[in-house]
This record gives structure tokens, sequence and C-alpha cells, in this order.
């Protein structure tokens, strides 16, 4: 029942990226119908709109939570399109594990930037 | 004085393939006179019968029953006994065999590897009371309710159109197809069926039920009207239920025994075994 597993986790990342993608996508390319999350006017990438949302705590949560369902969402559909070449058990349990830890990698590396935006943005 | 039947010509193109002589299938032109509610099969036999009778095709009960005479008809996978060549076209009709499965000769495809999986699955009701199985002393209790769960995906002929129109099935050669898990949906959710365990284990492993892309083509296609794509989607659902621990624990039916001094007629008999004997 692992794939099963495997499945439900996709579904669940696939929810996350439709209301957390979303959101991204409407706080910067609807900047100037959802004014709330940029401040410093209709410019979505000004300095003082990125800044503002780097300090946001919502927003550090908000993209760690999207970064893992697009991680997780991203590798599972590869991981699927690979098996479906035909490749053995041995293969499939080895891409299983080299895509795991390339995605927690990432996610570690991306999960950090989120966080240091926050704290020494606060710093500053 | 009986009216004549007005003919059409139509062109056949016909895919042939023999493994002793050809190294890739070819196409060969028939032109054929065709009258109203004629079938393709009937074509197909007017062809081998006047013009070359080297032309082989599976076929056998011409009444779309048995599920033989699937082939690839002007694009689409179908039944030859069930299609009219009026119905398709007006000049030319394009016949080949089912696409997603190696060719034995011309329009005969090499249905064995869908067979061995349909094999697998254990297509069959399976409980743990052998002994009623073997010597059944009444009949299983199915409420209409029960039956109507899984009673469509019984029509399967298993002819062999869902696993040549599905996409999947092209790419992956270890997916199980729509339907083996068509029928493995459909003793899952059977009230008398016990195997349900062994068959959710070969559905929910990689190149099962979650490798379906829901294209959908495999209803489209389907002779019978069956639905295997919303099988397959049915199937998901049966599997996060069982993974969750979601399915109650309901019994599977109760033998209903005759009331006393009542005689069934004919007797119940035990089927033939057809698997492990």
């Amino acid at each position: 029942m692992r794939e099963t597993a495997y499945w439900i986790w996709f579904v669940i990342a696939g929810l996350v990226i439709f209301v957390l993608g979303g959101l991204h996508m409407a706080v910067v390319h609807l900047s100037g119908i959802v004014g709330i999350f940029n401040p410093a006017g209709a410019e979505a990438v000004a300095w003082e709109n990125v800044a503002f949302r780097s300090h946001s705590t919502f927003f550090m949560i908000a993209y760690i939570l999207l970064l893992a369902a697009v991680l997780y969402h991203g590798f599972y559909g590869l991981r699927t399109i690979v098996f479906e070449l035909g490749i053995g058990k041995a293969c499939q349990r080895s891409l299983t594990v080299a895509l795991w830890i390339v995605g927690v990698v990432l996610f570690i590396v991306g999960a950090y930037a989120a966080i240091a935006a926050k704290t020494l943005g606060a710093a500053l | 004085m009986e009216k004549e039947e007005k003919k059409t010509n139509i062109t056949f193109y016909i895919r042939r393939f023999d493994p002793a002589k050809d190294e890739e299938p070819r196409e060969q032109q028939y032109n054929l006179q065709v009258e109203k509610g004629m079938t393709v099969l009937d074509g197909l036999h007017r062809i081998k019968e006047t013009q070359d009778p080297t032309l082989a095709f599976r076929f056998s009960c011409r009444m779309g029953v048995c599920g033989s005479c699937g082939m690839l008809i002007n694009g689409r996978p179908t039944l030859a006994c069930n299609t009219q060549i009026l119905d398709v076209t007006q000049n030319v009709l394009t016949v080949a065999p089912l696409p997603n499965f190696s060719i034995i000769r011309d329009l005969v495809p090499d249905l064995v590897p869908m067979f061995e999986v349909h094999q697998r699955i254990q297509p069959y009701i399976k409980r743990s009371d052998r002994k009623e199985m073997e010597d059944p002393s009444g009949e299983f209790f199915q409420s209409q309710h029960q039956l109507e769960k899984f009673l469509q995906f019984t029509y399967c002929i298993k002819c062999g159109a869902c696993m040549a129109a599905c996409p999947t099935m092209a790419t992956d050669r270890q997916y199980l197809g729509p339907m083996p898990i068509t029928q493995i949906y459909r003793y899952c959710v059977d009230s008398r069926d016990d195997g349900r365990k062994e068959r959710m284990d070969i559905v929910a492993a990689s190149h099962g039920a979650y490798n379906c892309h829901y294209a959908g083509e495999c209803s489209n296609v389907c002779p019978k009207g069956v639905d295997p794509a919303r099988a397959i989607q049915l199937m998901k659902k049966e599997l996060v239920r069982e993974y969750f621990n979601l399915v109650g624990k309901e019994p599977c039916a109760k033998v209903w025994h005759l009331p006393e001094n009542a005689e069934r007629k004919p007797k119940i008999q035990a089927p033939a075994r057809t698997v492990g004997k």
C-alpha cells in the first residue's frame, strides 16, 4: 500500500499548490487588485513589497509549504514518467531513494532561504 | 419483383503482416461492393472468399458477444461484427490489428499478455468457506443495491478494445490495463467475494491503478458500454478507503438455505474447476 500513500500525498500536494500557488499568483500578478500584500503599491516586485512579504511569518510558512508541495508533486510525476519507461524493480527502488534525497536537499535549501529572508530581514 | 439493393464501392486498406515473410506490416488495398447492413466482418469474409484467401482475422460469434473480432477500424478499436461498413465510411475503410498488442498475423493480435494479467487477478468469486464453494448448499444473498455496484462491469467481453485505446498501455508495457483493473474493481465490490486484499495488493502496486492518465478513451471505445475509466477511479477510491481503514467490517454474503421441504429444480451444481486443478 506504499503506492497508495504516495498517491494520497500527491493529491494533497496538488491541493496545496492550487491554494498557495493561487495565492502567490494573485499576489504577484494581480497586485493592482490584491493590494493588501503589496503595501508599497501595485509593483509586486518592488523592494518594499518583497521585503514586506519576506518579513511576514505567514508568507514564510506559505512559501515553505508551497516548496514542499511543488517538490513532492513534481518528483512524483517525474518518478511516474520514468517508471513508465519499463525499468526494473531495483532501478525503481534506486530512483525513488534518489528522488527523496534530491527532494529533501532542495527543500532544506529552499526552506533555509525563506527562513533566512525573514530573520535577516527582521535584523535589517 | 424484388428491389435490387444499392451497392457502394468501398476501398479497404487492410494491414497485412506475415511474420515468416514480412519485416514490417504493410497496407494492402481491396475493392468491395458493399450493401446496406454489411458489417466489417462480413466484408473481411467476402474479401477472403473472393479475393484473397490468405487474409487472417479472428472471429467467432458474429454478434458482439465473444469479443474475438476486436480490430482497429478507421482508427478506432472496436468489434468488426458490430460495425456496419456504411455507418463509418462511404468510400475508404482502413482495418488494422488492435494496437498495444504484438501481431500474430494480419489482423490477429496476440492477446495472451492480457489474459495472463486477467488470470493473475483471479477473476472469480473467492471465499474462505471453500466447502460451500465446492458443494453449495444454497444461494449467496445479494441485494439489488449490492448487485448494481458492479453489474455494468460484468458486461465486459475481454475484446481488448479498451487496452488498445489506452495511451498508458502504449507507453508502459507493465501497466495492468483498463480491463484487468475494471475486473479487480468488479470483484472487490462484490458482496459475495472474500479476495479483496489479494487483488488490492496487485492493483495498488506500481503500474496499477495510479498510472491511469485519465484519458477516458477506454470508456469511449468499449463496444459493450462498460465504463472502465469510471471503474479505475472508483478503484482508487476503494484503495484510499482501504488505506485509511474506512472499509466497514461487513461480512461477505451469507448462504441462504431453502426452506424445509422445498426442493430446488434444477439442483445447484458446483461449477467445474478451471483454475488450480
